[in-house]
């Protein structure tokens, strides 16, 4: 999370003091992101070093001391906005390596394992769409809030449900073949390489 | 009080050495005023479950009870009336009547029912009010789109008496938002005591639901337990 990024995008709506900037920045993430005066603070030294802000009033440095966005400034947020995260490196995911390292267990029914993690994120996702049935609580940036979670969370459960298939048709097609190979982890270096996950 | 209850439900289909098993000792209670989802692959029997806890197909083995009746006790007649009165379907591709208007296609089971036409038609006008389609009553279901459709779908289905209602897939073909408009209206049917069942393979669309049940080749497998108020989630993001 850019705090700097958001700070920079509050204060392109016009000049605003340190306070007002971090309830600001609490009510536009829903509140799920608390900020202390700290941070806030400290960022916005950072920032007008950078020369992306400029106080407004050079007299007051209390709560009060107000801060509004520079050319460069605006042009920093626009970039930092249009610039996609990196995302081509696979994460270090706990549970797909759980489920990797359960198919290496021969006691572990790795559909079990599965289902466990499947029952908990859906319980999980149960508690995030009971928030918005609350509809007179669940203003703009908190409805983007919850759905960024539960897209998620089920983009994780979609994963879960494909890995079940992917397990039931490998177990189905070696019985069907009556093949005894190998019993390693089919392909898991070869993939390693291919998707470049870090060791 | 459960109004559905399943108990030691199984279905099999032909004989011999191509029987296919697709149901096994299924038990499932949904309360009034509850919403079940039942969650599974494509093959798993959800939608198999649902038929039957629709009346629509009779077990191969167990008891289906609705409001306390056994269906095994009713006749055909009885049963054919009793998804007319208290019950609700509500398909993945709406099952809409395409040359009747959605407020007809609404009014239809209460007409069925005995109801007089004019008063059948001011309840269905009345739903699809209360459901925000008022001024589509008097389209033809190809001049709605998919998410309106499935909105006068769900208006059939709690239209009248209705203390049941059983969905398969109901937002399957919509996107997000059209889907999430189509489940508040089932959690607002269930908050006027009716009892639900919504059967899918997604876990966004599951989540809705007060209890989430799991099905795996014909067997319920695993159920979530009472989730958390979502107050913890809150709690845990600002820790």
């Amino acid at each position: 999370m850019s705090i700097k990024h958001a700070l920079l995008a509050l204060l392109s709506e016009g000049p605003k003091y340190g306070l007002q900037l971090r309830q600001e920045f609490e009510a536009g993430t829903g509140e799920v992101w608390p900020l202390n005066v700290g941070q806030v603070y400290t960022t916005l030294q950072r920032l007008e070093r950078d020369g992306l802000i400029e106080s407004v009033d050079d007299a007051d440095d209390g709560p009060q001391k107000g801060f509004r966005i520079t050319a460069q400034g605006e042009e920093g947020l626009d970039q930092w906005l249009h610039t996609p995260p990196d995302l081509s490196q696979p994460p270090r995911d706990e549970l797909v390596i759980k489920v990797l390292i359960a198919l290496r267990v021969p006691r572990v029914d790795v559909s079990e394992v599965i289902q466990s993690h499947r029952r908990y994120l859906v319980e999980l996702m149960q508690q995030w769409t009971r928030l918005k049935e609350d509809e007179a609580n669940f203003d703009l940036s908190f409805a983007l809030v919850v759905d960024a979670e539960l897209f998620r969370i089920d983009s994780v459960v979609r994963w879960l449900d494909a890995a079940d298939g992917r397990l039931k048709r490998a177990e189905f097609d070696k019985s069907f073949s009556g093949a005894t190979g190998s019993q390693s982890a089919p392909g898991l270096p070869k993939m390693r390489r291919r998707v470049g996950v870090p060791r | 009080m459960s109004f559905l209850e399943l108990h030691d439900v199984s279905k099999i289909y032909g004989e011999g050495p191509s029987q296919v098993h697709a149901l096994e000792h299924i038990n499932l209670q949904v309360e009034a005023g509850s919403l079940v989802a039942v969650m599974g692959p494509s093959g798993s029997g959800k939608s198999t479950l649902l038929t039957i806890a629709g009346s629509l197909e009779d077990p191969s083995r167990g008891d289906v009870m609705i409001g306390g009746l056994a269906l095994s006790h009713m006749s055909r007649d009885d049963k054919a009336r009793l998804r007319r009165r208290s019950i609700g379907f509500v398909f993945q591709d709406f099952n809409l009547l395409p040359g009747l208007t959605a407020a007809e296609n609404v009014s239809l089971p209460l007409e069925l029912d005995g109801l007089r036409a004019g008063k059948a038609h001011a309840t269905a006008l009345q739903v699809l009010d209360e459901l925000g389609l008022a001024d589509r009553a008097a389209a033809f279901p190809d001049e709605l789109s998919g998410g309106e459709r499935q909105r006068v779908s769900i208006a059939r289905a709690v239209v009248g008496e209705r203390r049941l209602l059983l969905a398969d897939e109901p937002s399957g073909a919509l996107d997000s938002t059209n889907g999430e408009a189509v489940m508040r209206m089932v959690r607002a049917a269930c908050r006027q005591g009716v009892a639900a069942v919504v059967v899918t393979h997604d876990a966004q669309l599951a989540s809705w639901a007060d209890r989430v049940m799991f099905i795996r080749d014909g067997h319920m497998v695993d159920q979530t337990t009472q989730p958390m108020g979502p107050e913890s989630l809150v709690a845990r993001a600002t820790q």
